[in-house]
């Protein structure tokens, strides 16, 4: 008992320096769009909310591999107290600077967004991250995105599933997903699209392929969700999503990938950094809450209209 | 800018100048504006990825990228000398079909290399740091690739490449096929792109699908800044301003990037913007000289 008072008593001084900042935290983002946006806002709001001064150096790659190679070699000269990185490119370059920056200039290194940390060489495995390196997973939990499509439609026999091949989280979510769904007996249709131009072509490609389409947390798809989100509704083709924030632009219902979410838990994680946990001990999360968004409007429009019992488990319908 | 960031931007001006001395072979001696490169960037770099995690070594998996980019530039110039597909439209084209081979090679978008053995391995065993032996490689290979280039271009075979540049019919008469010249061009342009590439790959830790795209305006971009600013007098003289050309515009970047002044700094997206900016300078600082001479 008295330990365990010891424990909270430090625990309550960690948090008490925590004012004495500012710190500095330098960001690797990959490109500028929605989900990853949501990810640095709700990292910024849990810091401020729990009254870590931080001053914030955000770069943003536009989407270039050779731009964000770059960034990463600024923010290790930017003396940062710690290092993020949003995106799986971003994190790979942030993590070849650092581990090729003199000793002086090492700085523990937080990446999110970032599906599968283990295939893209950040960390050694989940439990057992780098010395400098963790971070949170935006691993997919596929099992559930699947069953709440199967609740919501229970004849759907062929989901469509719209992604980019060109992105790894993706193609590794849509090999997940082909698993799961062929135990369920549901049959996958594939469209890809390379860039957010192709993706109206891509959609239409499904039109009478398939019972409903289900978009990853792909970044070329999310782009440019409202052609997807027009074809849907002008066909009656039910669009669910894997993030929340496209229910919000007009997706049908996700089974609550929530990016802001996502970037509250990397600020908590942040905060134990700062306070001085070594990110080694620290192994990599995955997102922790899941939640159920409809959109109601938009379920009328592709004529797809919930069943009671989604509605009632709903964190938040949209009208 | 911090002193690690100006080292950044050399390392990188260093290695996309090879690329830069690609595409100066290809735009300005042949006058064959060639958009392979943004897709012959990424082969190289899926190349060596998929060479180094297979067992072979770094520098072996080197040459493999660069026949890689041999042949990718082989199909573009074939595609426009015998098919007669305009030049542009005949790169764009091997440039798309690139995308889903780069998938195919890599059997998916991205490949790791972090902890991999580098071509940097050798360096770093001796004893210099990560962040310095980056730049030493690619200062040596730069440097190896201009000097390569500069003495093939006075060779008998060049000086035919720089004349049909120049004069195509000209060349045609003389009895020299130019289809032949064409295609070894554009073909050695590609080589040095998917070099690039590779060694890129090899350096930031992972080889990416989508790591190619912009490669051609960069490389546009680095040639006209180094034309504008040290001079294309000479061959030689050109090909060594296009390799600085890469790094002032990689300084460009970084300077943007750090810019902070007063509260006022560049927002990430301003970063095309300064690119366009930058070129059109570029472009139009001779112009105005000339304006102002003439006065």
């Amino acid at each position: 008992m008295k330990r365990l008072a010891l424990v909270a008593g430090i625990w309550f001084l960690l948090i008490g320096t925590g004012v004495a900042g500012p710190y500095l935290i330098s960001v690797n983002q990959f490109v500028e769009h929605p989900a990853l946006d949501a990810v640095l806002r709700g990292l910024q709001d849990d810091l401020q909310e729990h009254d870590v001064a931080a001053d914030f150096k955000v770069h943003n790659a536009q989407a270039n591999m050779g731009t964000a190679v770059q960034i990463g070699q600024q923010m290790i000269g930017e003396r940062a107290d710690l290092l993020v990185a949003i995106a799986t490119p971003s994190a790979q370059a942030t993590v070849q600077a650092l581990r090729k920056a003199p000793k002086d200039l090492q700085r523990p290194l937080l990446f999110t967004a970032v599906t599968d940390p283990v295939a893209a060489g950040l960390v050694a495995a989940f439990d057992r991250p780098g010395d400098q390196v963790t971070g949170v997973s935006d691993l997919l939990p596929l099992a559930e995105h699947l069953q709440m499509i199967l609740t919501y439609r229970p004849q759907l026999k062929r989901l469509g599933v719209l992604y980019n091949a060109g992105e790894a989280n993706s193609k590794a979510t849509l090999v997940a997903l082909q698993r799961l769904a062929e135990q369920n007996g549901v049959t996958i249709v594939e469209a890809t699209a390379a860039k957010t131009a192709d993706v109206h072509a891509a959609v239409k490609s499904l039109v009478g392929r398939c019972d409903a389409v289900f978009i990853p947390t792909d970044n070329t798809i999310v782009s440019a969700l409202e052609s997807v989100l027009k074809v849907g509704g002008e066909n009656r083709l039910p669009i669910f999503a894997a993030d929340v924030d496209s229910v919000a632009r007009g997706a049908v219902a996700a089974m609550g990938f929530d990016y802001y979410q996502h970037g509250r838990q990397t600020g908590a994680m942040a905060r134990k950094i700062l306070a001085g946990t070594k990110p080694s001990a620290l192994p990599v999360e995955y997102q922790q809450e899941l939640q159920l968004h409809i959109n109601l409007k938009a379920a009328e429009a592709m004529g797809a209209p919930p069943p009671q019992q989604l509605i009632d488990r709903a964190a938040k319908l949209y009208r | 800018m911090t002193m690690y960031a100006a080292l950044g931007a050399l390392e990188q001006g260093l290695v996309y100048g090879i690329m830069v001395v690609g595409v100066y072979l290809t735009f300005r001696i042949l006058d064959f504006p060639d958009l392979t490169v943004d897709g012959s960037l990424p082969l190289g770099a899926a190349i060596s990825a998929v060479a180094i995690t297979g067992g072979v070594a770094p520098y072996g998996a080197l040459l493999l990228a660069a026949a890689g980019g041999f042949l990718a530039g082989v199909v573009t110039a074939v595609l426009n000398t015998k098919f007669k597909i305009l030049h542009l439209l005949a790169s764009i084209l091997t440039m798309i079909a690139l995308y889903s081979i780069n998938i195919r090679i890599m059997s998916g978008p991205n490949i790791a290399l972090i902890g991999s053995a580098t071509v940097f391995d050798p360096l770093i065993g001796v004893g210099v740091p990560g962040h310095l032996a980056g730049l030493v490689v690619y200062a040596l290979f730069a440097v190896a690739v201009v000097g390569a280039l500069i003495w093939f271009l006075k060779t008998a075979f060049g000086q035919t490449l720089l004349a049909t540049g120049d004069n195509p019919q000209m060349i045609t008469s003389l009895g020299v096929n130019t289809h032949l010249v064409i295609i070894v061009g554009v073909g050695l342009s590609n080589a040095l792109v998917a070099l690039s590439g590779a060694l890129v790959a090899q350096n930031q830790g992972a080889a990416d699908v989508g790591m190619g795209i912009g490669t051609i305006i960069a490389g546009l971009a680095s040639v006209i800044i180094g034309e504008t600013i040290f001079g294309a007098s000479t061959v030689v003289r050109a090909v060594i301003a296009a390799l600085l050309g890469s790094v002032l515009y990689r300084f460009a970047i970084a300077l943007a990037l750090s810019i902070d002044f007063r509260g006022f700094s560049f927002s990430p997206s301003d970063l095309n913007l300064i690119t366009a900016l930058l070129v059109i300078g570029a472009l139009v600082a001779p112009q105005l000289r000339e304006k102002v001479r003439r006065r």
